[in-house]
């Protein structure tokens, strides 16, 4: 048995970013199927062109001038890597290698994708081409890739999948770029010992052999002094409200309907509270210091997870003395 | 200026780590090892400051987590950058010169293994024109160790050579997660990955932490004999567009090079991921023929992210403790293809003196 539990997780969000005049500007030539540079200070053409001049530190067309350079759709290749395991979301799913491009009327190159069968068919030097998305829409994604000019086909001036005319009109503000990473995520030992437990129907804390306090779910190490937290104890599965809210507000994933209560709970006989449903009751009767009691989901849907647990319900007893939970607050 | 050294140093590298992204089970045992060496406790510790990244742990706020180590009642003074531990050496270092603490421990981790770190790291990317084509760390690399090559600056026997001279020493390191040189010979002959990169010209993907303690003046000298005084420090950072770097060369190391005095050098940690990233660092640092490179092994052997620059700094620190060496330099990289770069040297007495 590994020392841990661990479970795949998914982190995935859009990053949506303002582009500002000139990766605006950019992102525009490329919608519309051209190469946008900028002349820097030192006569240089650059790809993209940088919003600060790299010498002056100047912003980029803020002198009133216009800075702008199309560039053309081909170019010579000046540096170039294989790559044998793309990863996901790279602009070609089978191996291909990355290139550094100074387009026809530039200075200085631009990475993409090379779009090539294997490391033979790629050399410093080469002549290539930009591949156009099917689609554009004023990203970077809008060129698919790089591909070599053939010999033979060199009088197709913009290359093959030449734009179109797009239907959208304006300049390019913004880009959203999503995101999604793939982790295997691990549960740390303590946390793997108390989801273990957990799925026995046991809850399961851990003391701190210095300051004695008993922390649920346990952790590495106590938070107060730093000590390992190394003694294993059983927690009853009754407990305390400390202090809770009401969920009136609708959310994305939201899986009980509005107004409930979320509630931290202090089981009887340990030092921190964790966050839990109280539920069973009308959301406006549960109050500080309301004696609770875990309700389980029926034994054959347990797995090593807090839910099962399915929320805490009121116990009936009277409320617990202010003195018990008042330096957990 | 305060006279500020390397007081203490406490590493972990591995290649898969068994346990949470926080680390906080792994940064424990490294803050006993700390105290242990100083005679510390953590009320002796004026200032914290940590090196990790989120999109690595795969979760928000991970070094907030990672204060549980520490323990924090009552509260401690704290700070965290989301670079490598030099990084946070660096800010350590500031916080005792403006006199406010005396003393820092700083420490850095992070799990690489829990997610595909070539493509994560696409995330400190260019992000309008980089980032969304996700160009991976080891592809980066690549280009720059082709432009190299096509320019005559180095070849693949060069960067073998030092891949079989960092697995050789990294036989003596236990920490090292790759180990055992064959011959330049052998590795020449291994195929081709990332062409022109072979996979030994990679630094492989390590999980880790480390710490390393920083003490000024007299509080330095109650800890060590020969603490290893930092007698110069200084980083800079190169643009973020590849396209307008000349990536054969490191400007921002060869510039932090030459706002110190490099002169007696005897020992150099230069953290290079790659095995044609020493030999640009080499160049830029204008380091003479006999100044032992990374005899740790470096980097190339284990790169644990967040970690590896410190522990540069720890290994060039060592050798200062131990009396190995009077004079030696640490190197930290951060960004892609060697974008930021931050040079320390350390020395057996404050003034420098070779």
């Amino acid at each position: 048995m590994s020392r841990t539990l661990s479970a795949p997780v998914t982190v995935a969000f859009d990053y949506t970013r303002s582009t500002g005049p000139v990766i605006g500007r950019f992102l525009t030539g490329l919608r519309d199927g051209v190469v946008v540079g900028a002349r820097t200070s030192d006569g240089r053409v650059v790809v993209p062109p940088p919003e600060f001049d790299p010498v002056t530190h100047r912003a980029t067309g803020g002198d009133g001038g216009d800075p702008y350079v199309e560039v053309g759709p081909e170019g010579t290749v000046t540096s170039w890597v294989w790559v044998p395991e793309p990863v996901k979301a790279q602009p070609l799913d089978r191996p291909f290698a990355w290139a550094l491009v100074t387009l026809d009327g530039a200075d200085v190159p631009l990475l993409h994708a090379l779009d090539v069968a294997s490391p033979d068919e790629a050399s410093t030097g080469m002549r290539v081409r930009v591949r156009w998305a099917a689609e554009r829409v004023g990203a970077i994604t809008d060129i698919a890739c790089f591909e070599p000019v053939e010999a033979g086909s060199g009088g197709l001036a913009t290359g093959a999948g030449a734009p179109s005319a797009t239907t959208v009109d304006g300049p390019v503000t913004g880009v959203v770029t999503p995101v999604s990473l793939d982790y295997v995520y691990a549960a740390s030992p303590e946390e793997s010992a108390f989801y273990r437990a957990i799925a026995e129907g046991r809850i399961v804390g851990q003391r701190c052999p210095h300051c004695g306090k008993v922390y649920v779910p346990p952790r590495s190490a106590c938070p107060a002094d730093g000590t390992p937290t190394t003694d294993e104890v059983e927690l009853s599965e009754t407990g305390t409200v400390t202090t809770f809210c009401i969920v009136n507000v609708p959310f994305l994933g939201q899986r009980i309907t509005p107004p409930y209560v979320s509630a931290y709970v202090l089981l009887d006989g340990a030092d921190i509270a964790f966050l839990h449903l109280i539920l069973d009751c009308p959301a406006e009767d549960v109050h500080m210091g309301m004696r609770v009691k875990a309700v389980w989901k029926p034994r054959e849907e347990w797995g090593t997870t807090i839910e099962n647990i399915s929320h805490f319900a009121p116990t009936g007893e009277p409320d617990a003395d202010y003195e018990t939970y008042r330096n957990h607050l | 200026m305060r006279d500020v050294a390397v007081v203490g140093f406490a590493q972990r590298q591995m290649k898969d780590f068994d346990g949470s992204p926080t680390c906080v089970e792994l940064l424990v045992p490294l803050f006993a090892e700390c105290y242990e060496q100083t005679g510390w406790t953590r009320r002796d510790v004026g200032f914290w400051c940590s090196g990790s990244s989120d999109y690595l742990a795969g979760r928000s706020f991970s070094f907030v987590q990672a204060v549980d180590a520490i323990g924090v009642i009552p509260p401690v003074n704290e700070s965290h950058v989301e670079m490598d531990l030099a990084w946070a050496m660096y800010e350590a270092w500031v916080k005792i010169q403006t006199g406010e603490v005396d003393t820092a421990l700083v420490y850095a981790f992070g799990k690489s293994s829990a997610g595909v770190l070539r493509r994560t790291l696409a995330l400190q990317l260019e992000p309008y024109t980089m980032t969304p084509i996700w160009p991976d760390t080891v592809s980066l690399a690549g280009l720059q160790a082709r432009a190299g090559i096509d320019a005559g600056l180095w070849d693949e026997r060069a960067m073998a050579e030092v891949a079989h001279r960092s697995l050789t020493d990294a036989e003596k390191n236990e920490y090292a997660v790759r180990q055992g040189g064959s011959s330049v010979e052998a590795l020449l002959d291994r195929p081709v990955y990332a062409d022109p990169l072979r996979k030994h010209d990679c630094a492989p993907v390590t999980d880790g932490a480390a710490a390393l303690v920083l003490a000024a003046g007299d509080r330095a000298r109650e800890v060590r004999e020969t603490p290893a005084w930092l007698t110069g420090l200084s980083h800079h950072v190169d643009p973020i567009g590849l396209g307008v770097r000349d990536l054969t060369r490191s400007p921002s190391t060869q510039r932090s090079g030459a706002a110190l005095d490099l002169g007696g050098v005897e020992v150099a940690e230069l953290h290079a991921p790659f095995s044609h990233q020493e030999l640009v660092l080499r160049r830029e640092l204008g380091l003479a023929d006999d100044v032992r490179v990374n005899p740790s092994g470096g980097a190339l052997v284990s790169n644990p992210m967040f970690s590896a620059g410190g522990i540069r700094v720890g290994e060039a620190a060592s050798r200062i403790w131990s009396g190995e060496a009077a004079k030696t330099l640490a190197h930290a990289t951060s960004g892609p293809a060697l974008q930021q770069n931050l040079v320390c040297t350390l020395s057996s007495t404050p003034e420098g003196g070779n």
